[in-house]
């Protein structure tokens, strides 16, 4: 089925070219970072963790957001969103090679990355995270495959893929779980010490991944003779909207214990992250950034009328991905860190080249999509 | 029937085979542990600990760093004089940052005025329940039987989950190549490479041989004390008994093994 991806009109090719460029790129970039070390990154002493682990985080959730298609059409035999399940699935796919990419490029000696497999250690979250990633990974290319090729040949599904369906369904729920886990379980960070951080997640995650799926829908919509039906677009547009108020209020969950209780250690990173400590400010124009995001997002979702117009509609899902996007790609990780255990301020500023890096992973998890989708939406088409 | 006894014959024999093995297995790779002898000169703590004496720490020289310029050395840690990739093992702090959440007014009077605002010294905790030991994902850094939280620089992946972990900010990555910037190389201690964590090993290379730890022994006012916590007779039991000690951080269950005269 591969082969399909092999066909197509000048401005398919044009794209995946673009892609192409900025993988070598971003390759040539993380070949710099290889020869020096991960020195030529900001990251520092005391923010160990930077760009690259805060897209892993983002990431993570736009991956296991397919679940929000699986789940209504395989377990609810909800049938409009049949022609867009498959799509959920290959965005999952991408999501967590993207994943995967960040985690070995955010790696000290990635020659060792298999050291994680020789010596398993099941009290390490991190071992954690690998095992359920892969497993998604896996689960996800797997039924997405299987699944399709059976439509190519216009016969139903085989029936043995149905249990690695329904096993696909809690297996998204457990990797952003997980990758919660990394962080709520930390003694001295306070910031991330917070019972509600896995429910957070994936509220944040059911929220920015269908927004990215209805936006690309909307796109295939418009430029290709992929239709994903209005009703489906619709009904992602409600979860995407649902999810989007549960995620900002658990946020207003953790300002209020926060600031309720004022216990300093806790309390310190928030005021970093929206008003600056001790003169620091670094993250105070992407939070509120964040925040004016999600305020617009759901003044145009919650009401109907802006929901149901294409064009308003858009924007909302736009402004629902940006500002998830800002508050677990950037600040969620980096906050962690500022103030430090020692209560010192070391701000963040990624490099050209870190930056680069990122680029790069992103354009290599959009060019899997597109050949994924190219395959998906040619099946479709022909078979239709 | 034949066939079966010939089958029960090569089963038997396979498993012959396999007892006679088991010596040449163990010889290259045995579990009974390494078949080496201890230095007898070496010391055997059962629960290895440390007591800082600030108050001795008064009566040195003023900018007195000699333990840190001693583990400096020691340990092969490179200067890089910029504070985004520094590596340091102990190091001096206020003690707003060393204590966050201690101090008080009349406190940071107390350190201005009796303890002339001296800097307190700051290194890794040992902690009885690490919690860097509990998040890494290859088991590079361990706890040792007699309470030194260890690095295997061969093993670790720099996946800096350590780091992130340890509420005592203790661990460094190598951001970079560190040999070029190593002062003079000691070869009784190994260099690292570039994307490994390391930290404080409380100079387990050093108690080897029968050695106090470098900063330890690098102190002329004796502020730094090291002893073994399981004996009762030890100077660091007599310093616990006789004097009041605080840790760092000792709410969040990590059990730190430097414990602070004020």
């Amino acid at each position: 089925m591969l082969e399909k991806a092999l066909r197509g009109n000048k401005s398919y090719f044009a794209w995946i070219g673009f892609l192409l460029i900025l993988v070598g790129m971003g390759f040539g970039f993380y070949l710099r970072q290889l020869g020096f070390g991960l020195g030529v990154t900001g990251m520092s002493r005391d923010v160990s963790w930077g760009l690259y682990i805060g897209q892993f985080t983002f990431l993570v959730g736009v991956a296991a957001s397919a679940v929000m298609l699986v789940l209504p059409y395989y377990l609810h035999n909800y049938k409009v969103f049949g022609k867009i399940t498959i799509l959920g699935e290959f965005l999952a796919v991408a999501a967590v090679t993207m994943c995967l990419s960040f985690i070995v490029v955010d790696l000290g000696r990635p020659d060792r990355a298999f050291n994680v497999l020789l010596y398993p250690t099941p009290n390490s979250v991190l071992f954690w995270d690998m095992v359920v990633l892969n497993g998604y990974l896996f689960l996800n290319i797997f039924v997405g495959w299987t699944v399709l090729e059976a439509e190519a040949k216009s016969v139903p599904p085989p029936k043995w893929i149905k249990p690695f369906i329904y096993l696909s369904i809690p297996w998204a729920v457990s990797i952003h779980t997980v990758t919660a886990f990394l962080y709520a379980g930390l003694p001295g960070r306070g910031f991330w010490l917070s019972a509600i951080m896995a429910p957070r997640f994936l509220g944040s995650a059911f929220a920015a991944g269908p927004a990215l799926l209805i936006l690309i829908c909307l796109f295939l919509r418009k430029y290709t003779k992929f239709d994903a039906g209005w009703e489906a677009i619709q009904s992602l547009a409600k979860i995407v909207t649902y999810a989007m108020i549960l995620s900002v209020f658990f946020v207003l969950c953790e300002l209020f214990t926060v600031f309720y209780s004022q216990i300093p250690e806790h309390m310190y990173h928030f005021l970093y992250l929206f008003v600056g400590l001790h003169g620091h400010t670094g993250m105070m124009p992407w939070m509120w950034a964040s925040t004016i995001l999600a305020a617009i997002a759901l003044i145009v979702l919650i009401n109907p009328k802006t929901r149901n117009s294409p064009g308003t509609l858009a924007i909302g899902c736009a402004a629902v991905f940006f500002s998830l996007w800002i508050e677990k790609g950037i600040t969620l990780v980096i906050t962690g860190y500022i103030p430090s255990p020692l209560e010192t301020i070391t701000e963040y500023h990624p490099t050209l080249t870190e930056i680069g890096i990122v680029v790069g992973v992103w354009a290599l998890g959009f060019l899997i999509m597109s050949v994924l989708y190219k395959v998906a939406l040619t099946v479709k088409t022909e078979s239709a | 029937m034949d066939d079966t006894r010939r089958s029960f014959l090569k089963i038997a024999g396979l498993s012959m085979l396999g007892f006679g093995a088991k010596p040449v297995v163990d010889a290259v790779a045995g579990a009974g542990g390494p078949k080496f002898e201890k230095d007898p000169k070496a010391f055997n703590g059962k629960r290895w600990a440390m007591v800082v004496d600030q108050q001795k720490c008064l009566k040195a020289k003023d900018g007195c760093k000699d333990c840190v310029l001693a583990c400096n050395s020691a340990h092969n840690i490179p200067s890089f004089n910029n504070p985004k990739d520094e590596i340091k093992w102990i190091w001096q702090t206020s003690f707003e940052h060393a204590f966050p959440g201690q101090e008080n007014p009349y406190i940071n009077d107390y350190i201005k005025t009796s303890l002339k605002g001296l800097p307190f010294l700051v290194l890794c905790n040992h902690c009885d329940n690490p919690p860097c030991v509990r998040v890494c994902p290859v088991q590079a850094t361990f706890r040792r039987p007699d309470g030194i939280v260890a690095m295997d620089y061969h093993r670790c992946i720099g996946c800096r989950f350590c780091m992130a972990a340890c509420p005592y900010g203790a661990r460094n990555l190598n951001w970079s190549d560190p040999r070029p910037f190593i002062k003079k190389e000691n070869p009784e201690y190994p260099t690292r490479t570039r994307g490994v964590v390391e930290k404080c090993n409380f100079c387990s290379e050093l108690l080897a041989v029968g050695k106090l730890p470098a900063c330890v022994e690098a102190c002329k006012e004796k502020a730094l004390v090291f002893g073994d916590l399981e004996d009762p007779n030890s100077e660091v039991r007599e310093l616990l008994r006789t004097r009041p000690t605080i840790q760092r951080k000792p709410q969040l269950g990590t059990r730190p093994q430097i414990y602070y005269i004020l």
